[in-house]
């Protein structure tokens, strides 16, 4: 290849395109439709949860308040703050500042770690109230007295929605900790500069949107109905 | 006169094909061109064995007791027979194969935007093809490939989480496909090839990648919730517990009607390229044809109800999609217009692709007819559940799609393998497919209106003649589609070496090599003309 | 890719506004609005997801055609919602006979 062929090969151009520019527009533009296909994705669950919802207010209003509102709002709160030091990130790689990505890729991992291990500090509370539908279904004491008056089968359809959509947030953030391990490892390696960054922006943008998904999903099953 | 002076010594240079041999150079290729070719194989493969199923079932019906399996053995066959065909050959079939191959060279590219997602797509095809055959093989499922509730969620012993797996798995392949290829027509044009000088094949791939990107993932979360209700018996879609059986079917169908239009619209586009072609014409009214893709790709999200007319929905949203239906109908209307049209005063030549468009024309226009009837809320009443549907939904899907795919490969094999296959077989076969398809499924029409259920393993004695006459018609389809395969395997070894542009069509892949070589074009090509220049090249040949 | 580069004070203002909706939206739900604490929660959530969308992912920066093709996902989730939903919503309309409990005479012995 010639020198100029080298040259935009060593930036990381891909045989395919015919610049960079064309190259970053393509990739902005793949994953914004990829972005668009997980909007669908959980629109189905959204959807279901949308219809039962308005079938069982009661249920779900009583299966809502069974949740600890502190710790939902307090993972809300570390999953925003994961996207600040993502954006920030990003940034780094745009100023050519690769100390700072690699700190803030890191930051970002370990804020998701601890938003994953809340939500596992919650599972278990789940675990323990005998709520998780279909594995250990027998509420009891307070629980039961909460749950009773919108109907028990109903409120396992609420508890199910409740697994089933952060279930599968979880399954998406744990994805998205593996892509910020990845990064890292090249971060570390010098493969990031201001001029070719663009898997930082992709997996960026990956998990701004799975931030999106926890903005709706903590209103939607943890404030149903109100706690007045 | 010698055929040496004729003909032009073709010498068969570097190309896509001999670049590179062995296993690993087609496991692990990333060029669009061969990867088209390995999917050309699987969905050879599948259709092989989803029309396998259909010929067992063929047989059962000819004795109105069932002659050959017990009604639950018949009920696992039509079920693989649905998803094997659908999911594993009409969905990948034209946008795969021809469209991975296609694609790039139409608008002038090296490759897909993403030619790793592209590889990656089909081993996730494959992925999901061996859960189903796994499924297939360790018992099977009954549930009927639309996998309605709360039969498959809660009261079917057969592997319907295997199978589940398996589609869950596919769906993603498309969804990938999809996404390659709206990039790469909205990034990777050459130059001068503006939107409106764009081969109406690519607009209907465009349209078909716009549905597979929104409808797919709707389908992946619903076999999703499909499974998890099988394994854990929450309730959802189980009125036990409080579920409602219909919000699957919402779901389903969400996903399942668009993919119809994933299925049809483009041999849609294949029409179009061959019509053009083997009428010497540009295509009546480009833009609007362009738009109808469009149209249907919208149109065909809002009618999915009318698939839930008889089985519990709202009356009022009966009406609205009943009158969506309506509406969905007149996009593809218009492309037959538009198609008939070009062929009026073109100069018609009947080579075998032309056929399988001219075929796919008649036979996709009565598929879309009947469609009508059962748009219609209250003849869908009399017709939904028997053969009716059965006849009209293959009517489009055989008759339209299936011959629109073979029309393709037919019109492409030269430039795919760089070699001709004989065009006096190639018609002979178009004209027993199309004897073949209507004795099939002509009957089924009748047979449904006089109210023969479909999904049963036997029927009403008075049924059989019709009946004997369609599995006897499955014979000659199964003999007209065998016999392109043989033909053009031979070919790849004894076919007459192919020019460039054997068909002298116009568009950016006759003007490279056949085959072409990996990079496609030796240099990027510029465009400078409309598309279907066929009246610019007829006026400087007289 | 945006080559814009974001102020580090924009990302943290951004950031402290989207805490400050977070206690805004838990703190609405223990006040009485009846229906209208489902709206505040969707309002709120949406303003949280736009500050996202405009600011962190760029979007303000970036082309029209990534533009409409968020708008369009949205717009087909609004579909899939809001047409299964007119299913459920009109069932009602026209009330099917309770067979359990029917008044009407029986039709058969």
């Amino acid at each position: 290849m010639t020198e100029a062929e080298a040259r935009a090969h060593d930036l990381g151009l891909a045989h395919q395109f015919a610049d960079l520019e064309q190259q970053q527009e393509a990739d902005t533009l793949g994953i914004w439709i990829f972005l668009v296909t997980e909007i669908m994705f959980f629109g189905g669950l959204f959807a279901s949860y949308a219809i039962y919802r308005w079938l069982y207010f009661a249920a779900f209003e009583g299966g809502s308040h069974v949740l600890d509102v502190r710790l939902g709002a307090v993972n809300t709160c570390v999953l925003l703050g994961s996207s600040l030091t993502m954006a920030l990130s990003v940034r780094s790689a745009q100023t050519n500042n690769r100390r700072a990505l690699v700190l803030f890729l890191i930051a970002t991992m370990i804020l998701g770690g601890i938003f994953l291990g809340i939500k596992g500090v919650e599972y278990d509370q789940k675990f323990v109230e005998h709520v998780v539908p279909g594995l250990d279904w027998a509420p009891e004491g307070k629980t039961l007295a909460s749950l009773a008056p919108g109907g028990l089968g109903h409120a396992e359809m609420y508890f199910f929605f409740y697994f089933a959509m952060t279930g599968l947030h979880a399954l998406h953030m744990v994805a998205g900790m593996g892509l910020l391990l990845w990064l890292v490892l090249r971060a570390r390696k010098g493969s990031f500069t201001s001029h070719y960054f663009a898997p930082v922006e992709v997996v960026g943008l990956y998990w701004h949107f799975v931030d999106i998904v926890w903005i709706f999903l903590f209103p939607l099953l943890y404030l149903i109905g109100g706690r007045y | 006169m010698s055929a040496a002076t004729l003909e032009p010594r073709v010498h068969v240079g570097r190309n896509y094909l001999n670049a590179d041999y062995g296993w690993k150079s087609w496991l692990f290729t990333l060029d669009h061109k061969r990867i088209a070719l390995l999917y050309l194989v699987s969905i050879t493969f599948f259709f092989i064995i989803g029309g396998s199923f259909a010929v067992l079932m063929r047989i059962n019906l000819v004795e109105p007791q069932g002659a050959i399996v017990q009604p639950e053995t018949y009920n696992k066959l039509f079920t693989l027979h649905g998803i094997v065909m659908i999911f594993f050959f009409l969905i990948p079939s034209i946008p795969a194969v021809l469209g991975n191959f296609l694609v790039p060279l139409m608008v002038g590219a090296r490759d897909l935007a993403f030619p790793k997602l592209n590889l990656l797509s089909w081993y996730i095809y494959m992925a999901g093809g061996m859960f189903t055959l796994y499924s297939a093989i360790a018992g099977g499922v009954d549930t009927g490939w639309t996998f309605y509730t709360p039969y498959s969620s809660t009261y079917s012993n057969t592997q319907v989480t295997a199978v589940a797996i398996g589609v869950f798995i596919t769906g993603f392949s498309s969804i990938l496909t999809g996404l390659n290829f709206i990039v790469t027509i909205h990034k990777m044009r050459a130059p001068g090839l503006t939107w409106f000088r764009l081969p109406l094949f690519l607009w209907s791939m465009y349209a078909t990648s716009v549905i597979m990107v929104l409808g797919t993932p709707v389908l992946a979360i619903t076999i999703f919730l499909l499974a998890l209700e099988h394994l854990f018996h929450v309730g959802i879609f189980s009125p036990a517990l409080g579920g409602d059986p219909l919000l699957f079917q919402h779901l389903f169908w969400f996903y399942s009607h668009p993919a119809v239009y994933i299925m049809i619209l483009p041999a849609m586009g294949v029409v179009s390229e061959i019509i053009a072609c083997f009428a010497r014409k540009r295509i009546f009214g480009y833009k609007i044809v362009a738009f109808s893709s469009v149209a249907i790709a919208v149109l065909g999200f809002l009618v999915w109800g009318h698939h839930m007319f008889v089985t519990g929905q709202s009356v009022y949203a009966g009406l609205i999609f009943s009158m969506l239906s309506f509406l969905v109908a007149i996009p593809s209307a218009i492309k037959v217009f538009n198609w008939t049209s070009t062929l009026y005063k073109g100069s018609i030549s009947y080579e075998a692709p032309m056929l399988y468009a001219l075929g796919f024309i008649g036979l996709f226009t009565m598929g879309g007819l009947t469609g009508l009837f059962l748009a219609s809320l209250a003849t869908d009443v009399h017709l939904n559940g028997t053969y009716f549907i059965v006849a009209h939904f293959h009517y489009i899907m055989v008759g339209g799609a299936v011959m629109g795919y073979l029309g393709g490969i037919h019109f492409w094999w030269p430039k795919i393998s760089g070699r001709k296959y004989p065009n006096a077989w190639a018609s002979l076969a178009a004209a027993i497919i199309f004897i073949g398809f209507n004795l099939t499924f002509f009957p089924q029409f009748i047979l449904g209106y006089l109210g023969m259920p479909r999904r049963y393993a036997f029927y009403p004695a008075e049924f059989q003649v019709l009946n004997v006459m369609s599995s006897a018609g499955a014979t000659v389809l199964g003999v007209g589609y065998l016999i392109p395969l043989i033909y053009l395997i031979w070919s790849m070894r004894y076919g007459p070496i192919a020019e460039p542009n054997p068909w002298g069509a116009t568009g950016l892949e006759w003007k490279t090599s056949s085959p072409p070589p990996t990079e496609n074009f030796a240099e990027i090509p510029v465009v400078r003309e409309e598309a279907y220049a066929y009246a610019a090249e007829e006026a400087a040949g007289d | 890719m945006s080559q814009q580069v974001v102020p580090q004070k924009t990302y943290l203002m951004v950031f402290f506004g989207l805490i400050g909706l977070t206690v805004l939206t838990t703190g609405v739900a223990y006040i009485d609005l009846g229906p209208f604490n489902t709206v505040a929660a969707l309002v709120i959530a949406f303003s949280k997801m736009l500050l996202v969308v405009l600011f962190f992912m760029h979007l303000r920066h970036s082309s029209g055609l990534v533009r409409v093709v968020l708008v369009a996902g949205f717009f087909w989730l609004a579909l899939l919602i809001g047409l299964t939903m007119s299913d459920y919503r009109t069932r009602s309309w026209t009330p099917a006979p309770d067979s359990w409990s029917s008044t009407a005479p029986p039709t058969h012995p």
